[in-house]
């Protein structure tokens, strides 16, 4: 009797195994929710509110997807993930995406074998210190303490970046942004490194935020994008043309206010596509032929988002910066719907 | 009248195999390990099926990479540009490190804490089972962290230590305890073999003369012991051991020129100096007291599994109550204390596994943390992982038994 439990947990694992390997599309579907990873607290990108509910730039991505998947925004269940641990997650299958911070790197496309489909947020690392220190320039930061999420590329830029300057410093890594701003508040280290969006975005938390000031050397690029596991082809085109709609959508004047009529009222081809009233673009997918017009309805277009979460309105202040529109001199450039 | 006869001899038949209860065990240990073999069997293929399907394989080539990024305490020379070979090696010696030393102070705290928990004085009874509970029943992740915090959260940052009005200063000018550690006089030679007169040379040179010394008192103290069971007479040899210890060391160090380097805050930080890091005093100290609350009830078992006869002849000797303890009982109680012990010296080192909590760099924050991750061969990592703490574990086990066999009751 036992040794039959053990078989069919046995072959309960063998399904599940195997299915993971079928469309993650069809999955998701048959599930009625879609998994996505993101950070375990990063207030703007992907934090959960007061009441429990995830807000922010990154979850806004993770919404649209599910919205264009399953109709629904709030199909979503959302996994904190480390930086240690969101890999592991996306390739067991644990998650179907990962929308959270994450630079696209070329080991992680090849090597580890995922898939970026995009960059929502061009960043780069940059650092922070408490403006008592008196430094102005990360190069005077000889024999100074770091505080490092592990696990990033940002440990490994730091690393670089004092070798090839030839000072020194001293790492004291942390798990997560919580125990980093945690640790330099402390003292525990002079300086706090990570992406300076996210450094941004910490000090917006602290409670005197004038006290902190942002050394001007940003030392890498860091293009931030929502990944997918490599080999689900299907499923990745779904996730890069729903974050593709979100930017088109800004370049193109459709907003959450007007997403519901502009399809049938405009004389844009591209417009008519994007929101489904014309052409099969939903069909060659496997969605629905509103898919377009269901993730914008969500949390509005790219524009908005951003301006939404993390925008220069809201207490993290950033600047569009090379996140505007290519339109408008930044790096952001759907290519067409068509 | 009937003669006895042996029983006729049945052929074996394939039925005995269930039936007679000579070969049943032997059937069922058999079918156990086939199931058992066929699991790993799945297991394996498994991995391997969804590797592939993956797209991704097994090697060890990433262990000869630049590992590319820095580590807070290195025991030998380390810098990013090291391979993640050498960054594991780093982290095995850091493991290494803190659970040698919380071995040392966990077996003195739990020593302590099982003699004084059978003190006839009420109040120290009562202290030491307080600890005692309190420390076995909480899990050493949260006394890590609570240490930790306290540590960042009570000290002063370096910056505080600036200035000639500064909030905090260093005791003596020579220690400094901050919230990144505590800063001590490191000593270094000024004469002597190797570059800079600090190699390693001069250490080995130091431990030599100790090592030395240790061999002569125990010679003197077997002599003693002979004349002693000769004569009846103890000789005094307080002095001259005291002397043996002291004498050779000190000129050894005074030729080699040894000088002492205070630290001293210059730019963000101590200089110089022994830096002993907050997170290894945070994740030692917790080790030490949770650890040790579970030695100190192995003591206790000990000493109670001694009879209490012992104690009152040894008493009606006229020995005092100390000489007791340290001759009479605890000898005897050692026999029941060691090999529930061993498990305690396992259980540190496993436990410091908990180090990635408090930034710490031992093996499962650097192998098994920043390379797995930065170049995403988890499973090799873990495998390795796996590999070091069964080696290591097997390793203390089997010291720690050669130990135990010395010392348990010789029967013959």
């Amino acid at each position: 009797m036992k040794k039959s439990v053990i078989f069919g947990a046995l072959t309960v694992a063998g399904l599940a195994a195997g299915a993971a390997a079928a469309g993650t599309l069809d999955d998701v579907k048959a599930r009625g929710k879609l998994n996505c990873g993101v950070t375990t607290g990063l207030v703007g990108f992907a934090a959960p509110d007061a009441d429990g509910n995830w807000e922010g730039f990154d979850v806004s991505v993770c919404r649209a997807v599910a919205a264009a998947v399953l109709g629904d925004g709030n199909a979503v269940e959302f996994v904190p993930t480390t930086g240690k641990t969101r890999f592991t997650a996306l390739s067991s299958g644990e998650i179907d995406m990962l929308a959270r911070n994450t630079t696209w790197t070329f080991s992680r496309d090849v090597d580890l074998k995922f898939t970026f489909v995009g960059v929502n947020y061009y960043d780069g690392q940059g650092f922070m210190v408490p403006k008592a220190l008196g430094v102005s320039s990360a190069k005077d930061l000889d024999g100074a303490t770091v505080c490092i999420q592990t696990g990033t590329t940002t440990e490994l830029n730091l690393a670089d970046f004092f070798r090839t300057n030839n000072i020194s410093y001293e790492p004291v890594p942390v798990e997560t942004n919580a125990e980093g701003q945690q640790q330099y508040l402390a003292g525990a280290c002079d300086v706090y490194t990570t992406d300076a969006s996210g450094l941004a975005s910490t000090r917006a938390t602290f409670e005197a935020p004038g006290d902190h000031t942002l050394l001007p050397e940003i030392i890498s690029k860091e293009p931030l994008g929502p990944l997918v596991r490599h080999g689900d082809d299907e499923w990745g085109d779904v996730v890069r043309w729903t974050l593709n709609a979100l930017i088109a959508a800004e370049e193109l004047g459709v907003t959450s206010a007007n997403v519901s009529e502009i399809g049938t009222s405009t004389n844009n081809p591209e417009i008519k596509r994007l929101l489904g009233t014309e052409g099969t673009l939903g069909e060659m997918m496997g969605l629905d032929a509103d898919w377009g017009a269901k993730a914008i309805a969500v949390g509005g277009n790219y524009g908005e988002i951003f301006a939404k979460n993390i925008g220069e309105e809201t207490p993290i202040g950033l600047a569009r910066g090379l996140n505007a529109q290519w339109t408008n001199g930044g790096l952001l450039y759907s290519p067409p719907f068509r | 009248m009937t003669t006895l006869t042996d029983p006729p001899k049945g052929a074996f038949r394939p039925s005995m195999l269930l039936y007679d209860s000579r070969y049943r065990s032997l059937t069922l240990q058999a079918i156990a390990a086939i199931v058992l073999a066929l699991c790993f069997l799945y297991l394996y293929s498994n991995v391997a099926a969804n590797l592939r399907a993956a797209g991704l394989n097994i090697s060890y080539s990433f262990l000869g990479n630049t590992a590319g990024y820095d580590i807070n305490q290195t025991l030998i020379e380390y810098t990013s540009q090291s391979t993640n070979w050498r960054a594991a090696i780093v982290g095995i010696l850091n493991t290494l490190l803190v659970a040698f030393l919380a071995c040392i102070t966990a077996t003195i705290f739990g020593v302590l804490a099982g003699v004084l928990r059978l003190s006839p004085n009420w109040l120290v009874r009562k202290l030491m089972a307080f600890y005692v509970e309190i420390f076995r029943n909480i899990p050493v992740l949260i006394w890590i962290i609570i240490i930790f915090t306290i540590m960042t959260a009570v000290l002063p940052a370096p910056s505080a230590f600036r200035g000639d009005d500064s909030d905090s200063s260093m005791l003596f000018n020579l220690a400094a305890f901050t919230n990144r550690g505590v800063y001590i006089p490191g000593p270094y030679f000024t004469r002597g073999f190797g570059a800079e007169g600090n190699g390693a040379l001069n250490w080995l040179l130091v431990i030599a003369v100790l090592v030395g010394s240790l061999i002569a008192t125990r010679a003197v103290s077997a002599s003693a012991n002979a004349k002693q069971a000769a004569t009846g007479v103890r000789p005094k040899t307080l002095w001259l051991n005291l002397a043996i210890w002291f004498v050779p060391v000190i000129i050894v160090l005074f030729a080699l020129g040894l000088q002492w380097d205070t630290p001293a805050l210059r730019g963000f930080n101590f200089q110089g100096g022994l830096k002993i890091g907050g997170p290894l005093i945070a994740l030692w100290f917790a080790l030490s007291i949770y650890t040790g609350a579970f030695i100190a009830e192995n003591v206790r078992a000990g000493i109670q599994a001694v009879s209490k006869g012992q104690t009152e002849a040894a008493a009606a000797l006229g020995l005092r109550p100390r000489r007791v303890m340290s001759l009479v009982v605890l000898p005897q109680a050692l026999r029941v204390i060691i090999p529930p012990l061993i498990s305690q010296y396992l259980n540190i080192t496993k436990n410091s596994s908990l180090a990635i909590a408090v930034g710490y760099a031992d093996i499962t924050a650097t192998l098994g943390g920043i390379t797995l991750n930065q170049t995403g061969r988890a499973i090799e990592c873990v495998l390795l992982l796996m590999l070091f703490y069964l080696i290591i574990s097997l390793l203390i086990s089997a010291f720690m038994n050669v130990y135990n066999n010395t010392m348990k009751l010789k029967e013959r």
